[in-house]
């Protein structure tokens, strides 16, 4: 096995023993609350955090949200109840489609979709923002294009005009948002606190909505590359039709894995791509680990850099003057 | 500096960076290294190239060796110009 393969591992009793009591003395202690919620969506990471919440703080004081609206997959729903009945959890389906369609989301959505495309028909037509994919192989930039699929026609896709791409996320992120109001709303009449499920590819590579799902108490996973997350889930008993879901975004009508909507390299070799950056390893030394040629290894590398340093915006607090 | 390397650093001086980082800029530095475009940053690059030189850009084409740097850039835009 690769030293990287090896590195990668975790210990997974003690680390799911750590990030249990780790909850337990913040969530209890600290903060005070009886108890936590979270928004589940059928993916792994929030099934890993279910699983470790309950084991923290026991099934009883654990509730269990679903927030779909009208472009979500009804395969999340289908998962999150087969997770929650799973570890016995209360799940509570609150559709925030209404609270969007009052605050403009769609509207907005499809104001700056018809910029890209205006024959889009929002009845009809499915859409999803897209980075090139195949980064190992090619070299492109990150720059996104709006792929729209329409019943009996190839795909089309287009790179957006600036304002159009600023609509869309601008819009999209009101989904997120409106999630983490729905769950501090239920959280604080509970006195509970809200549990976040980001792991540390989407916190440090900015794949999250700032004062969205990123709006939480505490956030346990972070610290975890997503090929440990799932050495986590399998050992906390995370059901298999969820460990072997590909991971989504679902977020857009058209449905994107998170692969081609943002990470742009498959995460096994991500990982432990950004593994051999973290041990200080030269690209040389990663791409000989494993297989690669240094070329492909540079772009990788280049582009987790190139991500953190982007995104800081993100995980800057407000900013003040002392 | 020809007209086309002008175009750009005004561009890049109006909308990324302060106007005397834009004249510090070498033709060489790379715009993503430098920390002077994002993800959108790119998307209003290419949008600058479509509008300022009427050229077409494919997406295959949005690469490091024909956008990341002022002298890039410029050579990029003169092949399309050449090209069409």
């Amino acid at each position: 096995m690769s030293v990287l393969s090896n590195a990668i591992q975790v210990n997974v009793e003690e680390e799911t023993s750590r990030i249990t009591e780790w909850i337990k003395r913040h969530a209890i202690h600290e903060f005070k609350r009886r108890g936590g919620v979270i928004g589940v969506s059928g993916g792994i990471d929030s099934s890993l955090v279910l699983a470790l919440a309950v084991r923290a703080l026991g099934s009883r004081n654990v509730t269990a949200f679903s927030l779909p609206e009208k472009d979500s997959s009804p395969e999340s729903l289908a998962l999150a109840t087969e997770l929650t009945n799973h570890f016995d959890v209360e799940l509570i389906v609150d559709d925030i489609t209404p609270a969007l369609e009052g605050l403009g989301c769609y509207t907005q959505l499809t104001e700056s979709i018809r910029e890209a495309f205006p024959d889009y028909n929002s009845a009809t037509d499915k859409v999803k923002l897209v980075l090139p994919d195949n980064l190992l192989d090619k070299p492109g930039l990150n720059v996104f294009s709006l792929a729209l699929l329409r019943p009996g026609e190839p795909e089309r896709r287009k790179i957006l005009p600036p304002r159009a791409y600023l609509g869309i996320v601008a819009a999209t992120n009101m989904k997120q948002r409106t999630r983490m109001m729905r769950l501090y709303f239920q959280a604080e009449r509970r006195n509970y606190a809200v549990i976040g499920t980001a792991n540390r590819n989407e916190h440090d590579q900015g794949f999250f909505v700032k004062y969205g799902d990123g709006g939480v108490d505490m956030q346990p996973i972070r610290h975890l590359l997503k090929t440990q997350v799932y050495q986590l889930a399998r050992h906390v008993g995370v059901p298999e039709g969820i460990i072997e879901r590909t991971p989504t975004t679902d977020t857009y009508s058209a449905g994107s894995t998170q692969e081609e909507f943002y990470f742009r390299v498959p995460f096994a070799l991500l990982d432990r791509i950004w593994l051999g950056m973290d041990r200080g390893m030269k690209n040389e030394e990663i791409a000989n680990d494993l297989g690669l040629q240094k070329e492909q290894v540079d772009r990788v590398t280049a582009d987790i850099l190139q991500k953190k340093r982007t995104t800081e915006y993100l995980r800057t607090p407000p900013l003040h003057l002392e | 500096m020809t007209e086309i390397e002008n175009k750009i650093r005004k561009f890049l001086s109006e909308n990324f960076i302060l106007s005397e980082q834009a004249n510090q800029l070498s033709p060489s530095d790379s715009f993503l290294e430098k920390g002077i475009i994002d993800s959108t940053g790119i998307l209003e690059l290419v949008f600058f190239v479509e509008d300022q030189f009427n050229v077409q850009i494919d997406t295959a084409e949005v690469l490091p060796e024909n956008f990341d740097s002022i002298q890039n850039l410029s050579a990029y835009i003169r092949r399309k110009q050449g090209a069409g």
